[in-house]
């Protein structure tokens, strides 16, 4: 080809490549626009429910996408409600409702918001990543798990930040800060990282995932003692049941690739472990139904952006039944 | 920099040759192209890392701690590609086939995305967007090296790092600014990724010429512009590549489609080509001791991320400020490279090279510091005059040190020895950091690079003995930055 043709060619090739981005972006918007605003995929109701209810952030396509919504404990198939309120997780408990969420601009950058029974903002304070896990215990203290990424894939690494807040923002300490250790021995290497709190009925014990060197493990937290001690290991994002008697937590399979976990039940009073296989394997941290069944969020095939919440017996041998359609990060409400 | 061809001397005698003040710089229009295609290429792979992790966790569902897991592989794959494809482009002779193989691969990469559904697709695509880089970096610098004078190398190396920087800023910021537009689009700031991708292959495939690194033109201008002074330059008995300057070869001369280069006489010497590498080769003296201390300073060279996570814990700037941090260093960075590239082509590039760690050191102490706005400015400002100095500066000694016919690979083993370093640097600083804290870790691998700097010195000082007597070289081919550098790279 001669100069000037090459030329041509080049000056043709950037024209269509930015010409077809540029339109690609502009359908995006309004496909965004329209998504938003448009009629709701769902059923939709602008009644509150009434009694017990699931909370959760809705994914359906349409108005309220991203916003939390909310479905009767006794129809959770029916008519969701919805609120204003974006968020990434959410999770309500004692009246205090924890929303991590996303701030969009340049940088993109991270929140948590707390609110209580009626609505009114308690406290707010940044992140320092992405949304990942959040919980509120009995007495209204809020544990949130961000994903600390730099700005680049080519760095080696990321971490989580966990920490335990009071609802107003009063900071209870870093999780990494605690004093971990396993079989009565201080874990002091190095490169740890903590992920996924529950809590229990008192104020005091909390359970969380300690990571280092690759390895697991669940362990139980006092918040007073600043501690962590290992009860279990290859455990991850555990979740105490309601009656306090089991946690239920992700356990992987495996040195697989890619990373396949499976669900397990640890009894606390006899220590027994029960395996739960999945096919499909899952990515959440498990939210309890009652004291002998599981939810969970599972991206929904094909369609990026949405997710559906699975119900589980904490049984071996179960398999997961679809719970409530173009939803995530569960969190039921029993009273 | 300018790309008038009417000051191109068209005469050089031999007794100017040495003279460094009398070449007058001239930027070969290949360069100023890969320059762009870095760039074009660095805005369309920093747009896609800036946004990455929020497609994985918001869109896909998935846990940033499957994705880690994987970052391990990725980097050991990367650097064995990366040697393989140095190798590739000496054996072949053909570097722009070999980049155009690396460059063609991240753009095929970035239409999977488009696609993209479960983790393993992501995992295949990253994999593959990994393999792209690792091919493209060790012969792009080759050629960058080829169309370089000699006597304004590291300068070279230099514009091509500011454009390729330019490229690595804008990318995350404008992944922000569309999310900011249309808050789930993520595949919008893949398909304007792959747009930027496609137009990066189209500069390379369309504008820079195709050339054989083995024959080197002796006047060509554009592609060939060491023509002239580089036969030039190289002192009469020179250690390991004796033969390989000046050598006119047909290829370069009319390779070059875009460069005007028939304007000038294509050949001044024919000589015959240089014989295929051998591995074993490589490993001359001079490249063993820039390969150390390369090594050697890499092994205190921690990633950027630590240094910004140290500035944060002073508590004096807001964690949404954390992802814009880069912006200052690689502003630095690209308003210098330049500069400081001619600075060592001036005086000793070696010796640059290794005193550009004094300001890492510099950084590391300012962060440990932390103390207000002023000191975090510095502190970036720091980092920045770092890259500025090492970066473009290792490309320009690895390739000047390298056996002729030999430059992809000789960069390709530069990038790989530093790359290597510097992540065993991050895993061994990380244990530190959390045992000892940010203020004493920080601390400790300032005053470990000071102690190391004056044996880098020497060990380079040592170096320019045995490749050929003098600091400043003639033959340049080149080296590429490691993994560590603002921005992620290329």
């Amino acid at each position: 080809m001669r100069p000037r043709a090459r030329m041509l060619v080049l000056l043709l090739v950037t024209a269509l490549a930015l010409g077809g981005a540029g339109a690609y972006a502009l359908s995006a918007y309004l496909a965004y626009q329209h998504r938003v605003s448009g009629p709701s995929q769902a059923d939709v109701a602008v009644v509150l429910p009434q009694g017990p209810h699931v909370l959760f952030r809705n994914t359906a396509a349409g108005t309220g996408y991203g916003m939390v919504a909310s479905v009767p404990l006794a129809d959770p198939a029916g008519p969701r409600s919805l609120t204003d309120m974006p968020c990434d997780r959410v999770y309500r408990a004692a009246g205090t409702l924890s929303c991590m969420r996303t701030v969009r601009g340049v940088p993109t950058t991270f929140e948590e918001q707390v609110y209580d029974a009626a609505g009114a903002r308690l406290g707010a304070w940044p992140l320092a990543g992405i949304p990942s896990r959040t919980r509120v215990s009995a007495d209204g203290l809020v544990a949130t798990t961000a994903f600390v990424t730099g700005h680049s894939y080519a760095g080696d690494a990321f971490s989580t930040e966990t920490v335990i807040r009071s609802a107003d923002g009063r900071d209870l300490g870093n999780l990494e800060d605690f004093t971990a250790s396993v079989d009565d021995r201080e874990l002091t290497a190095v490169d740890r990282n903590v992920w996924g709190v529950t809590f229990a009925a008192d104020a005091q014990t909390f359970y969380a995932t300690v990571a280092s060197g690759g390895q697991t493990w669940l362990m139980r937290g006092s918040l007073s003692d600043r501690t962590l001690r290992a009860v279990a290991s290859n455990a991850e994002c555990p979740s105490l049941s309601p009656d306090g008697r089991h946690i239920a937590y992700k356990k992987r399979r495996g040195a697989t690739m890619p990373v396949h976990w499976d669900i397990a039940v640890l009894d606390l009073a006899t220590h027994k472990e029960q395996l739960i296989r999945l096919p499909n394997g899952l990515d959440d941290q498990l939210e309890w139904l009652d004291d002998r069944t599981l939810l969970f969020g599972q991206p929904r095939p094909n369609a990026v952006g949405d997710s559906d919440v699975w119900r589980l017996d904490a049984a071996a041998g179960s398999t997961p039944e679809l719970f409530i359609e173009h939803a995530w990060s569960p969190s039921v409400q029993r009273r | 920099m300018y790309l008038s061809l009417s000051q191109w001397r068209t005469q050089g005698s031999a007794t100017e040759r040495n003279d460094l003040q009398r070449v007058a710089f001239r930027l070969s229009p290949t360069i100023i192209a890969l320059g762009i295609v870095s760039m074009l290429t660095d805005i369309s792979s920093e747009s896609v890392a800036a946004v990455l992790p929020l497609f994985i966790t918001g869109a896909l569902g998935l846990s940033m701690v499957a994705y880690g897991f994987l970052e391990g592989l990725n980097q050991g794959l990367s650097a064995v590609v990366r040697i393989a494809a140095g190798y590739a482009a000496d054996r072949s002779d053909r570097p722009k086939h070999v980049a155009l193989a690396g460059y063609g691969l991240s753009m095929v990469a970035r239409v999977g995305l488009l696609f993209a559904q479960g983790f393993a697709g992501i995992t295949a695509i990253i994999g593959l967007d990994r393999i792209g880089k690792g091919i493209r970096t060790a012969p792009r610098d080759a050629m960058i090296q080829h169309a370089a004078q000699p006597e304004h190398l590291a300068r070279s190396f230099g514009v091509h790092r500011m454009l390729d920087t330019i490229g690595a800023t804008i990318g995350p910021l404008l992944a922000f600014a569309v999310l900011f537009v249309v808050p789930d689009g993520f595949r919008a700031v893949f398909v304007v990724s792959l747009a930027f991708a496609v137009i990066g292959v189209a500069v390379l495939a369309l504008v820079v010429p195709n050339t054989s690194l083995r024959a080197k033109p002796a006047t060509g201008i554009g592609d060939g512009d060491r023509g002239g002074g580089p036969a030039a330059t190289a002192p009469a008995g020179a250690g390991t590549a004796p033969a390989a300057t000046a050598h006119a070869g047909p290829a370069g001369a009319g390779a070059g489609p875009a460069t005007e280069a028939s304007a000038v006489p294509a050949a001044v010497h024919a000589t015959p080509a240089v014989p295929r590498p051998r591995m074993r080769e490589i490993a001359t003296p001079a490249m063993r001791r820039l390969l150390g201390t390369a090594g050697l300073l890499g092994l205190v060279t921690v990633g950027d991320g630590f240094v910004y996570l140290a500035l944060m814990e002073h508590g004096h700037l807001q964690t949404a400020w954390f992802p814009l941090l880069f912006v200052g260093t690689n502003t630095v960075f690209l308003a210098l490279a330049i500069p400081l590239g001619r600075v060592a082509d001036k005086t000793n590039r070696a010796t640059v090279f290794v005193l550009g760690h004094v300001a890492l050191g510099a950084a590391y102490l300012a962060a440990a510091a932390g103390t207000g706005l002023g000191i975090v400015l510095l502190c970036l400002a720091l980092l920045g005059v770092f890259y500025a100095a090492t970066d473009g500066v290792l490309a320009a000694l690895a390739s000047q040190w390298s056996p002729p016919g030999a430059a992809s690979t000789g960069i390709a083993a530069a990038q790989t020895v530093v790359a290597v370093a510097r992540l065993a640097a991050s895993t061994c600083f990380g244990v530190l950091w959390v045992v000892f804290g940010a203020v004493p870790t920080m601390t400790g691998a300032a005053v470990v690079l000071a102690a190391i700097v004056p044996l880098g010195l020497w060990l380079m000082a040592g170096a320019a003995r045995r490749s050929d007597g003098g600091g400043q070289q003639t033959r340049p081919p080149a080296a590429r930055r490691g993994s560590g550098v603002p921005g992620g790279g290329a």
